[in-house]
């Protein structure tokens, strides 16, 4: 699903690289947590396998895609099988929730039938039926984020990536957008999570990435957060 | 739903940056009315010349009692000279060069020069002796008149040769340089039009950066992020485009066949046809300048 092989960026005018030969392999319907601290590359990676960035050296193949030789023209095409979410959730603030997630059906040109019947099952699946005409400033930050996940998963990717999907809620309302997580990966879909929240990966016990300095320091499956961050 | 959506950011874009929809409107319209009318200038002087150099002749004045002592010092030219400038006409040297000369003697230049000034109240003055007898030679190629100019200059009782080609160069050239003046303020006018359409274009990208951002995250074309930005551009010069079009339509109705054409009576203007065959040319040329800004300004800032 994802094959990163010796992969280094170094952005312009910066000392340090922000990845330093990484390499990792994520098999169809894992669930992976980056953890680090801010600027351990955690998202410079997530940027790398949507391929908004392309790696300074080494090799990464995302969904049989060779980013590195993959034409521009492409990428849209590429992307239309990954869902990202954010920290900040990204929503448009003039479009209602059924715009929001409408709006990047549309743009990928899926018919109007298509739209009218994937988004209302989409918003009940992330729990926000009966909101679908509320505008984002009307929202709790765990709702934006469902709206958010809802846009992210409308279209069926096989890959999630999350940066920091939990980063502005609080514990319970964090917990509730995980649990949303573990049913869509329950589904099939592959995830890569980065994050900071321990009590997550603690509970969750799944595969955990640690990054440090731009460098993988321990993989471990099953592990929390403290046990990954001594292994290193 | 496609279509519809594009439309309905095209429209929205249109409002949000109304002050600089409306000044691409007016640069465009501006700089392609200066492209219209140096296109009708070129016109006319094209078809002016067809028309005038084609009756174009070559003038040989002989010498009157009033003429110039320097030039005809042996006064009035007598019949000798007259004979001798026709049997030169006449000759191998020159023949095939002429298409046909005729002669006006005093009463006849009178009775030319007074229809030609009917109106004018210097009719009155002028008597038959002042006026030069003078031979009419029209040319089977009007751009010969020099051999004939040399031929006769300086040959005694010839006061002057004057190719009447010379009148209408002069004229030509003033027409020409209008003309190229007319071109050079467009060609600016349209290089600003240029500038404006893709800082406007750059800056309705900046209002949406949200939503372009949004599109390329979900995997949106290049070509569906980019095609609203660039319809607005076209939109607002095809606009100015079709003002600048009617203007040259109004101008050759109003001012050269309602007013010109009325006024010069004998002059064949540029016709409506003419100046309807250039709506489309400029219609065109403001469109592909306004999508070619477009896709510059919008490519620069999808790759920011």
């Amino acid at each position: 699903m994802i094959s990163i092989e010796k992969v280094s960026k170094t952005y312009k005018g910066a000392t340090r690289a922000a990845l330093d030969s990484v390499s990792i392999e994520i098999e169809k319907g894992d669930f992976v947590f980056l953890v680090g601290a801010s600027g351990s590359g955690k998202s410079s990676l997530l940027r790398m396998m949507l391929r908004e960035d392309v790696p300074s050296k080494g090799s990464i193949f995302v969904l049989g895609e060779n980013l590195i030789s993959i034409p521009a023209r492409r990428v849209p095409y590429f992307r239309r099988n990954i869902g990202m979410v954010f920290q900040d959730f990204r929503l448009l603030p003039n479009k209602t929730v059924f715009q929001n997630v409408a709006f990047c059906l549309e743009v990928i040109g899926k018919s109007p039938a298509f739209v009218a019947d994937a988004v209302p099952s989409v918003l009940k699946l992330v729990g926000l039926d009966g909101k679908q005409d509320r505008y984002p400033n009307e929202l709790s930050g765990g709702e934006q984020q469902r709206v958010a996940l809802a846009r992210a998963i409308v279209n069926k990717p096989q890959l999630l990536l999350a940066d920091e999907p939990t980063g502005n809620l609080d514990p319970a309302t964090s917990q509730e957008i995980v649990n949303l997580l573990e049913r869509i990966s329950a589904a099939g879909t592959t995830i890569v999570m980065a994050t900071h929240d321990r009590g997550i990966v603690d509970r969750l016990k799944r595969r955990v990435v640690v990054l440090k300095d731009g460098q993988i320091v321990s993989d471990d499956r099953g592990v929390g957060y403290e046990k990954a961050e001594e292994a290193r | 739903m496609k279509l519809g959506y594009v439309f309905g950011e095209v429209g929205q874009g249109l409002k949000r940056n109304l002050s600089m929809v409306v000044s691409i409107v007016l640069v465009t319209f501006l700089s392609l009315s200066f492209v219209g009318t140096a296109a009708l200038l070129q016109l006319q002087i094209g078809q002016m010349k067809n028309y005038w150099y084609d009756r174009a002749q070559v003038a040989v004045y002989l010498c009157s009692e009033f003429s110039p002592a320097e030039a005809c010092p042996q006064g009035e030219a007598s019949a000798d000279v007259k004979t001798a400038i026709e049997a030169k006409l006449q000759d191998s040297t020159l023949s095939p060069y002429v298409d046909k000369y005729y002669f006006l003697d005093h009463n006849q230049a009178l009775a030319q020069f007074q229809e030609e000034f009917k109106d004018n109240t210097i009719t009155n003055y002028v008597t038959a002796d002042q006026l030069n007898e003078t031979f009419w030679v029209k040319l089977k190629n009007p751009s010969d008149g020099a051999i004939i100019t040399q031929s006769f200059t300086g040959v005694a009782g010839v006061e002057e040769v004057r190719d009447q080609r010379s009148y209408l160069d002069q004229i030509f050239s003033i027409l020409n340089a209008a003309s190229l003046a007319a071109i050079s303020i467009a060609l600016v006018m349209l290089f600003s039009a240029i500038l404006l359409i893709s800082t406007t274009i750059r800056q309705s990208a900046f209002s949406r950066r949200r939503e372009i951002g949004i599109m390329r995250l979900v995997g949106a074309s290049n070509f569906y992020i980019q095609l609203p930005f660039i319809i607005e551009g076209v939109v607002a010069a095809a606009i100015g485009s079709i003002l600048a079009g009617g203007t040259v339509v109004a101008i050759v109705q109003f001012f050269v066949q309602g007013y010109l054409a009325q006024s010069l009576p004998f002059t064949n203007f540029v016709s409506l046809a003419t100046a309807l065959t250039l709506v489309p040319i400029i219609f065109g040329l403001g469109v592909l300048l306004a999508a070619f800004a477009s896709i510059i300004a919008i490519r620069r800032y999808l790759r920011a």
